[in-house]
């Protein structure tokens, strides 16, 4: 199946692999998984089903959401374009919207590329619970739909607290609601712009056009935080991702090596055929900076950043409603060697990891970025439909 | 020369919750079969997220205050990264840069006077499952997966084997007494560490850790071996001491190192961004102080104090449920001693008879103590008082409809029981005699056939003044 890993019968939400529902096959795109079926399902899914919305099926995702836009899954076949399977599926309009997990990136990416809208919510408003977790203190299950109108629906039934998640914040209910935006104020990062190529820019510059017609002011200002925001998050995100996934030691569930002769060859011959390239790389990457020597000038320093960086963008708030930026470097991906992986996701997540990184919310629409300061989902959603409005 | 020891000493404690730590699955005393008490969370799948027991907190913070530490408001958790079967998700959840509580003291009574023990630290965790090892394949068993534990970490403050293993007991008494812990066996597993040096130096030896023992007397044993291989080791250089991890046998009560492997591992450890802070509040910390049970030795004191003796006091203070049935009555009104007396000689020698113990008591404290007061104010006399509580104990009955039931509580006037003192000294004409004669014995012969005759009702005293009275 070209976008499916598993396809159910009907249903008008697909819901990302690594994001558990009952019963079905959930492998996160990875070998490790293979044959695991979950014994519950997502607060999210569960949320959904229980508002008559029917799950279409698992779509591919790249192992455990690592890379680019979904490029490396076990389950996928080659010929599976570069643009995120739930993606184009929206696109298609073959369901209504769908659910992804944003860890690193990925889905937010897919989305630009295959001209749908995803939302990262803030961290802590949609439960965690039955996600195939990699990095704890960033990832987020968000909305993937046609449009800003598409999300907010979504947002309204999948949001508000979860005791199953100890990060799940007690509010429950938040604010989704689309309104006027004339008087907002949005800046554009010049250093983010310089990052990508002219047809990224120029999706960028003729969305704050489409801002400026709606009566919003548009100001392009320096601001120097996103590559340390980057290089923190891809440490941080790595070190949680290496820690995550040991429990994928083939002794419990999934893939078990056929030849062992002692515990260790188990442990180790199971991971070797079960994890690709990529994902041994962030394992590799991700013990580096835990590990006693690294730990201080690693780790530790990355939360220093991420708080650091924290206070910064809540500076940047006081004057702004937003930030716009370009959420890709081009307006697409060619195929690559998974051997390059590693460097290319963590040179490419300059535009996003911030919103993983501080829990910010952030918004892919019409091929463009939007983040808010936490809880400033309305805000993203008005710019959105409004830009979204002047497209049509 | 001679040597002095020193030993700090690192303990798990299961705490007696009724579920685990980060999941609803039964505690410590709940699975019986493998595997039974086990769920998604504590067997480590994916998509599971661990939930903070509230109950844990406060067991910690119980077991701090009583051991006089500091309780840090703000504390967080910590993931411990190591490969083993029993342990589902490759990490242990443990604290390691805020634990719960810091800087405490214990002060032990030893053969050689009091000493002060400093707690470095107390910090919760999970435990671990178990592997069960068959002819060619291996178990494993997630039961005990994510039970709650706290580990108490000391200074190195310990002289000798006998104050650890006076330590460990009152570290036991004081839990069980606090329902922090049942401290069964293998509930309480210590890590000892230990070093020698030539006495009066301030320096340390090199030192050595051995791991995971349960009991108290092999704790003894492996201290007593391990500090005489380090004094041979330094006075006749047998062999050259190395800081190592070491493991106890049992059979032949020596020490051996464990593999270089188990012991230099990096374990990677990073906070856990599942668990949020805990921030423990004024209003929390109030609660928490207001239910904590009063210490070991202020109970003890208290028992003392109110006459009830030491082998009783030791008796009720290792067994929370017992000493907090006596607590109740003594409250209602009973006299503390003699609720001792009801409780650790009466109850215990009935349900002895049925192959039972102090713990099966089911008895309510309301019921016991309607018993003892209608001995108390005179109603009943003492025989009849316990003939009422072998029957509440057996069959649960209401003790005061018993007692009216069988007639315990006829009250018999003076004429009454002169009549049945009349009517035995006439058919017991030889021990009236003999009782003349100066034979004492025979007296104790009469009153019991008196007795006998009331059928245990009436006051013994009253009886037996009356009976001498005849007699003169």
């Amino acid at each position: 199946m070209k976008y499916y890993a598993v396809k159910c019968d009907g249903g008008n939400i697909a819901v990302d692999d690594t994001i558990l529902v009952k019963d079905i096959l959930s492998c996160a795109g990875s070998k490790i998984l293979s044959g695991f079926k979950p014994l519950f399902s997502a607060e999210a899914v569960t949320r959904l089903e229980n508002k008559g919305y029917k799950i279409s099926g698992k779509t591919h995702v790249g192992e455990f959401g690592l890379d680019l836009v979904g490029e490396f899954s076990f389950f996928a076949e080659k010929e599976h374009e570069l643009k995120g399977a739930a993606a184009q599926l929206v696109s298609e309009g073959s369901v209504k919207a769908a659910l992804g997990v944003d860890m690193n990136g990925s889905p937010r990416r897919a989305a630009a590329l295959s001209n749908v809208d995803f939302l990262k919510p803030t961290y802590g408003t949609v439960s965690r619970y039955g996600v195939i977790s990699c990095a704890a203190s960033g990832e987020q299950i968000g909305v993937y739909a046609p449009c800003a109108k598409g999300i907010k629906e979504i947002m309204e039934i999948i949001s508000g607290h979860d005791e199953k998640d100890g990060t799940s914040l007690k509010n429950e209910k938040y604010d989704y609601s689309i309104g006027d935006i004339s008087g907002k104020k949005v800046c554009i990062i010049k250093e983010l712009l310089e990052n990508a190529d002219d047809t990224e820019k120029k999706k960028v510059l003729s969305f704050a056009d489409s801002l400026r017609a709606g009566g919003v002011e548009v100001e392009e200002i320096s601001l120097d935080i996103f590559d340390v925001a980057n290089t923190a998050w891809q440490i941080l995100m790595t070190a949680e991702t290496c820690n995550n996934v040991s429990r994928y030691d083939g002794v419990k569930y999934g893939h078990r090596a056929k030849q062992y002769k002692n515990i260790d060859e188990l442990y180790v011959n199971s991971r070797t055929e079960g994890f690709n390239f990529l994902t041994k790389a962030v394992i590799l990457y991700g013990s580096d900076v835990l590990s006693k020597n690294r730990y201080d000038d690693c780790y530790d320093k990355s939360l220093k950043v991420r708080r650091v960086i924290a206070e910064k963008f809540e500076k940047l708030m006081e004057n702004y409603d937003a930030v716009l930026t370009p959420v890709c470097s081009k307006a697409s991906y060619e195929s690559y060697d998974i051997y390059d992986a590693f460097n290319k996701v963590f040179d490419e997540s300059v535009f996003t990891s911030i919103a993983n990184l501080i829990g910010i919310p952030a918004l892919t629409t019409c091929g463009v970025q939007l983040l808010s300061k936490h809880f400033g989902e309305s805000i993203l959603l008005s710019l959105a439909d409004c830009a979204e409005r002047k497209g049509k | 020369m001679n040597y002095e020891l020193v030993i700090g000493l690192e303990t798990h404690v299961e705490l007696s919750t009724e579920s685990k730590i980060f999941c609803s699955c039964g505690g410590h005393s709940s699975p019986k079969e493998p595997n039974d008490c086990v769920c998604p969370a504590c067997s480590g799948m994916p998509g599971m997220l661990p939930v903070m027991n509230k109950k844990v907190i406060e067991l910690a913070v119980t077991a701090g205050l009583m051991l006089n530490c500091d309780i840090n408001r703000y504390t967080t958790f910590d993931k411990k990264n190591y490969y083993y079967p029993d342990l589902p998700c490759a990490y242990q959840i443990t604290q390691l840069n805020h634990p719960i509580c810091t800087n405490g003291c214990v002060t032990l009574k030893t053969s050689s006077g009091n000493r002060d023990i400093r707690i470095k630290q107390i910090h919760m965790e999970e435990d671990a499952g178990k592997l069960v090892h068959g002819a060619n394949v291996s178990y494993v068993d997630f039961n005990r997966t994510s039970v709650p534990l706290i580990e108490i970490v000391t200074q190195p403050d310990f002289r000798s084997a006998e104050e650890v293993v006076t330590y460990l007991n009152k570290l036991k008494s004081m839990f069980r007494s606090g329902g922090i812990s049942e401290c069964e066996e293998g509930a309480m597993r210590c890590d000892v560490n230990i070093s020698v040096r030539p006495e009066g130096s301030e320096e340390f030896g090199v030192r050595t850790e051995i791991k995971n023992m349960s009991s108290f007397e092999a704790i003894d044993r492996a201290i007593r071996y391990e500090a005489q291989r380090h004094i041979d080791a330094l006075e006749f250089e047998t062999e050259e001491l190395v800081q190592e991890t070491r493991r106890f046998d049992d059979a032949s009560g020596k020490t051996f190192a464990m593999r270089n492997k188990e012991t230099e591992a990096d374990y990677r450890y990073f906070p856990d961004a599942n668990l949020m802070p805990i921030v423990i509040s004024d209003e929390w910390l109030e609660k928490i102080k207001e239910n904590k049970p009063e210490a070991v030795d202020e109970k003890a004191e208290n028992y003392r104090e109110a006459g009830i003796s030491d082998k009783e006091i030791d008796m009720l203070i290792s067994n929370n449920k017992i000493s907090k049935l006596l607590d109740d009555i003594v409250l209602m009104g009973c006299k503390a001693k003699d609720a001792a007396a009801w409780i650790l000689t009466d109850c215990a020698g009935i349900l002895r008879k049925d192959g039972k113990t102090l713990n099966d008591l089911t008895i309510t404290p309301h019921k016991l103590y309607s018993i003892t007061k209608m001995v108390d104010s005179g109603e009943i006399n003492r025989n009849a008082g316990k003939k009422i509580l072998i029957a509440v104990i057996e069959n649960d009955v209401d003790p005061i409809a018993f007692c009216k039931e069988n007639g315990l509580d006829k009250k018999f006037d003076s004429s009454a029981i002169e009549t049945v003192i009349d009517k035995v000294i006439s058919e017991n004409a030889q021990a009236v005699a003999d009782f003349k004669n100066g034979k004492v014995k025979a007296l104790q012969a009469l009153f019991g056939a008196c007795m006998k005759e009331l059928k245990g009702a009436g006051d013994p005293a009253q009886i037996k003044v009356l009976l001498e009275e005849k007699l003169s």
